[in-house]
């Protein structure tokens, strides 16, 4: 073992961490080099659960490929199937009736709230707090059950279609919704209890891999990751989509851009989700919720983009499209990929047990990465 | 001088930050009876499966009448629509009472294996013929248990369903 | 009062009158390590379940409940697991010492047992240096930690160990620093003369505020010293996976668990014995009656709730604190922990030749 590092002469040692390793939160292998306790140098490599779901998506047709999409963010996988549905949209030009709209936008909020808590609950776990967890799937629970009841499944909802929606929102969808915002608004508090200010959480936190506002926006940092570094990129207020632009919330910032700023910006974009939804859910318009469209989708030549605002950052999704029934070409922007590409950069002189914790804080996950 | 008051109370907030965590943990350690959350898997299986919402998504089944007759004509709209290659159906002819060669379903072949539950192919389904069905406990000794036939044996189509 | 030191006293009598006096102190001796040996493994088995209990109800749970009534024989069945698992040496990994590592952490923590005294009258040793001993041979545990790390042949392992190596050593001065403070206050370093002392009051409530302070940087020096979280960064499974006993399975690694757990036994029966009063029962001054009713509990059963509310506290702050990072630790130890500690020393000093604690 330790012939590589006399070989060294510096007293390097070159450490795997992963593919199988419980701070990885799946099959992301990074290769360190560390000296003594601090990093030299991160090499991510991946490729160990690519699924080519880019190329298989080019197999299938716009109403089919949206739910391969599920499989990719599997936390956020109502959001992906939001950005290939809208892509649809966009192509084919369908409207999408004011319901579904507003129906969507809930369900995408309350994915990131479910997101962000499982989050946090395993980001608490990678610096060594084990109850938080436990916590977080107590309000994740809540919001499983309100997919479950509507949509007909927990995770990979697959709610979507081109047009709208798939079916109408279950009759005590909104009163659920309504319960779940009034618990996890005192139980917020709770969070800041156990973990936020803990002076051993804060002192693990504070000052650690620190991404400047240029370094974000050169290696295309998106997400909260980004906002915590000062760059402003909610793709919800930039470009706004579906009636993003009807509701009035704060895009959180911070300047720090260490791992406590991408903290609080997570902690703060949940209340802000919960504002979204209590402005939404009392409001949300009779009508349709599905579109006119045809049985079978062809969009015109062509290529298409669009963006949208995941728990993770920006995904977008290109297609190149010939006039068929299928894709030609179709390209997914992941936020993972662009915020891991940062972790070689902010983890060079910190010690080993802040890896952990700037991997946390980034919130990788990992099918997101490696498609 | 300060500075003696400065690391005094640094050591005191972060005590006390400590503390309020230790309450709250020590609040759910003496209220355990209310604050459980987690479910008994195996002993509530009655009361979780009346509790599954009817939209749930657990596998594909076809429903049958008490004539054992079911309302699938063999269209294969359900075979096109998904996007896994979950469903085969194998047609044959079956012989009118007028003589006529008539295209009807023999085997409605279902990889439960492949099935990621999208529902594309109960929304694709113009005679309502397949639904979703609540069970969940998939789990099998043999992988070819989950290659699953639904139409039962000696069933068909229901008179008028075209 | 109940006591078995009744006995304790029968049964050396009798051996010394029926037998050679050699071979009685020989029957005593096996008698002895006997008793040790199924207190720790009694103690394996309690203390985890008491572990899994109160870490399932920190988190909403509600623990082991399959194995026999309401769970409790879960730790019997995982212990027949790790016994007839196989129990691996990785390939290039020290052989010899990779065996011998458990063992020393083992050996250390049945020594330490030696001058603790469980009930009135009921000691294995009343060494006139009990506390020092306790002190000096629980520092050797952290050699089987380096020497399971080293021959592990295994990069996580050797992290793992020099961590530890780093935290036992420093903690281990503010831990014998506390324990100094009531040595200061008691004037002794024997164990029974230190229970004796707290007679008419337990040194956490009749020495002022160096014992308290004192109290507190014992318990948080002696987490530090068991390797438990928020101190375990000897094994951080996140950043680690297992730390030092990574490579280890089946018997062996069990038997750094069970080291684990009786090393928290023990260090929070020190605790209990130096500051809470050991066996000593519950006086306050002049209430003759509540006194007398104290009185009927028999010492062990004082002795061991004391301990195991430390224990308690100790499993209390694994499940709510996040994990230090090693500079963090090294800091809270030389910066915080040992300049209050010394202080603190001081002040009880003071306090102890000017006569000034009840």
């Amino acid at each position: 073992m330790l012939q590589d590092v006399i070989e060294a002469g510096n007293g390097d040692m070159i450490v795997n961490v992963g593919p199988q390793h419980p701070a990885t939160h799946g099959v992301l292998h990074l290769v360190i080099t560390i000296h003594g306790e601090t990093i030299k140098k991160v090499e991510p490599h991946l490729g160990y659960i690519h699924r080519s779901i880019e190329k298989m998506c080019e197999s299938l047709t716009y109403r089919q490929f949206i739910y391969v999409t599920s499989r990719m963010d599997y936390l956020s996988s109502h959001i992906n199937n939001h950005a290939c549905a809208l892509l649809t949209e966009k192509a084919l030009q369908i409207e999408v009736p004011e319901r579904a709209q507003y129906i969507r936008v809930i369900m995408d909020e309350l994915t990131r709230l479910a997101s962000h808590q499982l989050w946090w609950g395993a980001m608490a776990m990678d610096i060594g707090a084990l109850t938080p967890f436990f916590l977080a799937f107590r309000e994740r629970e809540m919001i499983n059950d309100i997919m479950e009841e509507t949509c007909g499944a927990r995770l990979t909802m697959n709610y979507m279609v081109p047009g709208g929606v798939m079916f109408d929102i279950h009759p005590n969808f909104v009163q659920k919704v309504k319960e779940f915002n009034a618990h996890f608004k005192q139980k917020i508090d709770e969070y800041d209890e156990l973990l936020t200010g803990n002076i051993i959480f804060q002192n693990r936190m504070k000052g650690v891999g620190v991404l400047s506002k240029e370094d974000a926006i050169s290696f295309g940092c998106t997400g909260p990751t980004a906002r915590a570094s000062g760059v402003s990129c909610d793709i919800r207020k930039l470009f706004p989509y579906e009636v993003y632009d009807k509701v009035s919330f704060k895009e959180c910032m911070a300047t720090e851009g260490d791992s406590f700023a991408r903290y609080v910006v997570r902690l703060e974009e949940m209340k802000e989700s919960m504002r979204i939804i209590d402005q939404l859910i009392d409001n949300i318009p009779e009508g349709e919720i599905q579109g006119k469209t045809k049985a079978v989708l062809k969009p015109p030549k062509g290529e298409f983009y669009t963006r949208v605002e995941t728990a993770r950052g920006e995904l977008g999704v290109y297609v190149v499209s010939e006039g068929a029934t299928t894709p030609y070409r179709i390209k997914f922007r992941s936020p993972g990929f662009s915020n891991l590409s940062a972790l070689d950069h902010i983890a060079r002189g910190q010690k080993l047990g802040d890896l952990v914790a700037m991997m946390g804080t980034l919130d990788l996950v990992i099918p997101d990465i490696d498609r | 001088m300060s500075f003696i008051r400065q690391y005094l109370s640094d050591v005191i907030s972060g005590v006390k930050s400590l503390l309020t965590g230790m309450r709250l943990t020590g609040k759910y350690f003496i209220k355990h009876k209310e604050t459980n959350i987690t479910q008994q898997y195996p002993d509530n299986r009655q009361e979780l499966f009346a509790g599954l919402p009817d939209r749930f998504r657990g596998e594909v089944v076809m429903s049958h009448d008490d004539n054992n007759e079911h309302a699938c004509t063999g269209c294969t709209a359900c075979e096109l629509a998904c996007p896994n290659g979950t469903i085969k159906i194998v047609t044959k002819f079956d012989m009118t009472p007028e003589g006529k060669k008539k295209k009807a379903i023999d085997k409605f072949v279902y990889h439960l294996e492949l099935c990621t539950m999208c529902n594309l192919c109960i929304e694709a389904c113009p005679t309502s013929a397949i639904k979703m069905a609540q069970n969940f406990e998939h789990s099998v000794f043999d992988r070819r248990d989950l290659t699953k036939v639904l139409n039962k044996p000696g069933s068909k189509v229901r008179e008028g369903v075209e | 009062m109940f006591s078995l030191e009744n006995i304790t006293n029968l049964v050396s009598t009798w051996l010394y009158a029926n037998l050679d006096p050699t071979w009685a102190l020989v029957v005593q001796f096996v008698i002895v390590g006997v008793l040790v040996i199924s207190l720790f493994s009694i103690l394996g088995l309690v203390l985890i379940m008491m572990e899994r209990r109160v870490a399932a109800w920190m988190q909403l749970r509600l623990g082991p409940n399959r194995v026999g009534p309401r769970g409790y024989f879960q730790t019997v069945a995982d212990t027949l697991k790790l016994i007839v698992k196989e129990g691996m040496t990785p390939d290039g990994a020290d052989k010899f010492l990779f065996n011998l590592a458990p063992f020393i952490v083992m050996i250390v923590s049945m020594v330490i047992m030696a001058p603790l005294m469980f009930a009135k009258g009921f000691q294995i040793w009343d060494v006139n240096i009990g506390v020092f001993f306790i002190t000096a041979v629980s520092s050797v545990s952290v050699i089987g930690i380096l020497m399971a790390g080293w021959a592990s042949n295994n990069k996580y392992s050797l992290l793992g160990a020099m961590r530890s190596g780093a935290q036992i050593v420093s903690y281990e001065l503010s831990a014998g620093l506390a324990i100094l403070t009531i040595v200061v206050f008691s004037g002794s370093l024997q164990v029974s003369t230190i229970v004796e002392s707290q007679a008419d009051g337990w040194w956490l409530l009749k020495g002022h505020v160096p014992a308290v302070i004192s109290f507190v940087i014992f318990i948080i020096a002696v987490t530090a010293e068991t390797n438990r979280a928020p101190f375990d960064l000897a094994e951080a499974e996140s950043e680690l996976t297992a730390g030092f006993h990574t490579e280890y399975s089946g018997m062996k690694f069990a038997l750094f668990f069970l080291a684990e757990y009786v090393n928290i036994f023990v260090v929070c029966a020190v605790g209990a014995t130096l500051y809470l009063g050991g066996w000593m029962p519950f006086h306050i001054g002049n209430w003759t009656s509540f006194n007398q009713v104290m009185d009927y509990i028999p010492s062990s059963a004082w002795f061991f709730g004391k301990t195991f509310f430390l224990i308690f506290v100790i499993m209390w702050f694994r499940w709510t604190f996040p994990r230090l990072r090693i500079d963090q630790l090294l800091n809270l130890e030389w910066k915080y922990l040992l300049p209050i500690s010394l202080f603190n020393l001081l002040l009880a000093t003071v306090i102890a030749i000017m006569g000034l604690h009840f």
